[in-house]
């Protein structure tokens, strides 16, 4: 066995120091992990998804000893946490509220990946463990919505696994499986029960750890995408440590401590003034109990699932609807090995590439915007040219991985004509006047997308320039 | 460009015009206007309830002990007036019971065509608007069960309970327009006074509606002040942490 390195502690530190590598952890992780000094807003939200797990966990413990996962007994149990437990309609906000505020965090932990190419330099693994991560949260809370037994979380339940049933061959039986009974009933919501209880407090926790193990392995990436550790070594606190570092504690444990706050501030505004979020948080529908016999005039699913919903939406085959929903989900996964880019931070890559980002930001909220509205014929199309922009961003983020040597207008013909190819195959309906003309009309939106991240950076070189990017972090 | 533009506005205009049909589709609700925090016209709220409504629809979620403490009430006052229903025993429910009532949910299917609903959470589900909507829009339709049907709830099983208090109310509907472009109008008109006045009747539907409001969610009488102190501690705390962070970062240059 390696020897451990000496230390001085005395007393009672130095006696657990002896048999157990406590300020050895603290000094590895904390006050002597190098992180770089120009943090900046997008780096608050990985400690706040784990400060939000921490609510979660502990306000789901308190509910689980009031609650009762028994189709005739769910509903009232939720009822009674809210009228009879002292403080219960406290802790059932702050789960509720911390369901949202879970992927509020982790949408923006997501994005600032993107935008500062975390992903990169050897930190494809730390992006696997975080989609992992994501899906093992989309997967709790799904369940969790089952829990309180209204009538979303029964018809939100329903159709997202009646989704498994489109599935050739072995779907009818996935799904009976799923939900251990021919239908949706008590078998469903007490291992929904257990898996909710088991995934947030042991999978996602243990996923969170290695995702950290990873990352302080590696290093953090920043703002600017310089990796600290390549640069001039030699620090006030170290001789070794990289020159752009600082102590993770104290410097960025102080920081976090505002970003809590200012986050907290936000979270009880919604807990405490709108614990419903508008409708979009705890939907009104939820607070009628589960009944198989009357459907809802519109099922919407939770707001943070409402992208995926669209996509699913988006093509009227129920299998490759289910099909495209889930690629929509694991092309994320892959998502390092489609930006070849070697710049990290698009603060140094072409402004076609800011474009095409922000841009994605803007359909993924029109698609989440459009799953929780009705259908109609103008959202309809509105939700499938969105689908459209969706896939197509990853072939133009893996086209803008080589900017200089880029054939736009090649790509931009080619990637309009699959567009055009999939309207006229797969949903042009001779006859349907009023689709028609949708479909031509909203046919705007995936040529100006086309054309702000292709076309102009083709016609107009300033687009095309990546800057060079510096030798040391800039700023802090 | 102009062209370009011109689309882009015509294909943005297009789905703003369909948001703004679809939120006005259905019947126009009336603003309850309700204040939980108004304690009169809670306890009248829950008088009206008790002796109007609770006969079919339980409370099933809440207790009688809770409301007469939030109302201001003592348990011996809420005994007496609140508390009708029985226990299997057929004795009076205790304070601390669940309202629950005696309607028999296969009996009371039939008679109605679907049980009447528990309706401690219809302030959440359909909100105070809905229901104070509700239940000004009966009128008389003699092709009803009941004899009478609702604007906002069309084909109710329900009779309109409430009618010796407001009176009755018949629909009367002129279009205007011809062909695909006729518009209907319809307004309900009082044809026989009930022991109220019409503003007599709309305070009732109000107390009504606020005890139901309440009765949703009854946290929501102090959530709201919780939060207040809960944000000026978090206000203070940000100031402070600002001021630690900028102390400590003095040093990172």
């Amino acid at each position: 066995m390696a020897e451990r390195p000496q230390h001085n502690y005395t007393g009672f530190l130095g006696w657990v120091e002896d048999r157990f590598p406590l300020m050895e952890t603290w000094q590895a992780h904390l006050a002597g992990y190098y992180a770089p000094k120009n943090f900046n807003f997008w780096y608050f939200f990985g400690s706040l998804a784990m400060l939000v797990l921490v609510i979660q966990i502990v306000s789901g413990l308190f509910l689980a000893f009031h609650y009762k996962p028994d189709t005739s007994l769910a509903f009232a149990s939720v009822e009674y946490i809210m009228r009879d437990v002292p403080g219960g309609w406290f802790i059932r906000y702050m789960h509720s509220t911390g369901a949202s505020a879970f992927f509020i965090v982790v949408y923006l932990h997501m994005f600032r990946g993107l935008i500062y190419g975390s992903y990169k330099g050897k930190r494809e693994l730390i992006w696997l463990i975080g989609m992992a991560i994501y899906l093992a949260l989309m997967a709790t809370a799904f369940m969790g919505y089952l829990l309180p037994w209204g009538q979303m979380s029964y018809w939100g339940a329903q159709v997202i696994i009646n989704l498994f049933n489109t599935i050739p061959v072995i779907g009818e039986g996935l799904s009976t499986w799923i939900r251990g009974d021919f239908v949706l009933g008590d078998a469903t919501l007490n291992r929904f029960f257990a898996l909710h209880f088991f995934l947030p407090s042991l999978v996602l926790p243990a996923l969170v750890f290695v995702h950290i193990v990873a990352l302080h392995a590696v290093g953090s990436n920043n703002p600017d995408g310089v990796e600290i550790k390549k640069g001039p070594k030699g620090n006030r606190w170290s001789d070794t440590a990289p020159t752009d570092g600082i102590p993770f504690h104290p410097y960025y444990s102080v920081k976090d401590i505002l970003g809590v706050v200012v986050f907290l501030i936000g979270f009880f505004a919604i807990l405490f003034f709108a614990p419903e979020g508008g409708g979009y948080f705890m939907e009104a529908p939820n607070f009628e109990p589960a009944n198989a016999l009357k459907t809802p005039l519109h099922i919407a699913p939770v707001w943070y699932f409402t992208p995926f919903y669209t996509v699913l939406r988006a093509i009227p085959d129920p299998f490759f609807g289910t099909l495209a929903m889930f690629a929509a989900i694991a092309v994320l996964f892959v998502l390092p090995w489609i930006d070849r880019n070697p710049i990290k931070s698009w603060r140094y890559r072409t402004s076609a590439h800011k474009i095409n980002l922000i841009l994605f930001a803007v359909v993924f909220l029109v698609l989440g915007w459009m799953g929780v509205e009705a259908v109609t014929p103008a959202f309809k199309e509105l939700g499938t040219r969105m689908t459209q922009i969706y896939f197509i961003f990853f072939v133009v983020l893996w086209i803008h991985s080589n900017p200089s040597k880029a054939k736009y207008v090649m790509w931009f013909g080619i990637l309009l004509a699959a567009v055009v190819g999939y309207d006229i195959v797969f949903r042009y309906t001779p006859g349907d006047a009023g689709a028609t003309s949708q479909m031509l009309m909203q046919f705007i939106w995936p040529v100006g997308y086309l054309a702000l991240t292709l076309l102009l950076p083709a016609f107009k070189a300033s687009c095309n320039e990546e800057k060079p990017v510096p030798e040391r972090v800039t700023g802090h | 460009m102009k062209k370009f533009i011109a689309s882009v506005m015509f294909a943005l205009s297009a789905t703003l015009m369909a948001t703004t049909v679809m939120a006005s589709g259905g019947v126009e609700l009336e603003h309850a206007n309700v204040d939980i925090h108004n304690k009169d016209s809670l306890q009248r709220g829950v008088k009206y309830y008790v002796n109007y409504c609770m006969g079919c629809h339980s409370l099933n979620y809440s207790r009688y002990n809770r409301i007469a403490n939030d109302l201001g009430l003592t348990d011996e006052q809420a005994a007496k007036n609140l508390i009708f229903t029985r226990d299997d025993n057929g004795d009076l429910h205790k304070t601390g019971a669940l309202m629950k009532n005696g309607m028999s949910q296969k009996q009371s299917a039939e008679w109605f065509g679907a049980p009447p609903p528990d309706l401690t959470l219809v302030g959440r589900s359909r909100g105070p608007d809905w229901i104070y909507s509700y239940l000004k829009a009966f009128y008389v339709d003699p092709t009803r069960p009941m004899g009478v049907n609702n604007t906002v709830f069309p084909n109710v099983g329900m009779p309109h309970v409430l009618w010796e208090l407001q009176g009755l109310q018949e629909k009367h509907c002129t279009k205007e327009g011809e062909g695909e472009h006729a518009v209907e109008h319809c307004e309900l008109k009082t044809v026989k006074a009930g022991s109220m006045t019409p503003a007599e009747y709309d305070q009732t539907a109000r107390d009504l509606t606020n005890f139901l409001a309440y009765v949703g969610e009854p946290a929501a009488l102090n959530r709201t002040t919780y939060g207040v102190f809960t944000l000026l501690f978090l206000g203070l705390f940000a100031i402070i942490a600002y001021f630690l962070k900028k102390e400590y970062w003095k040093d990172v240059h």
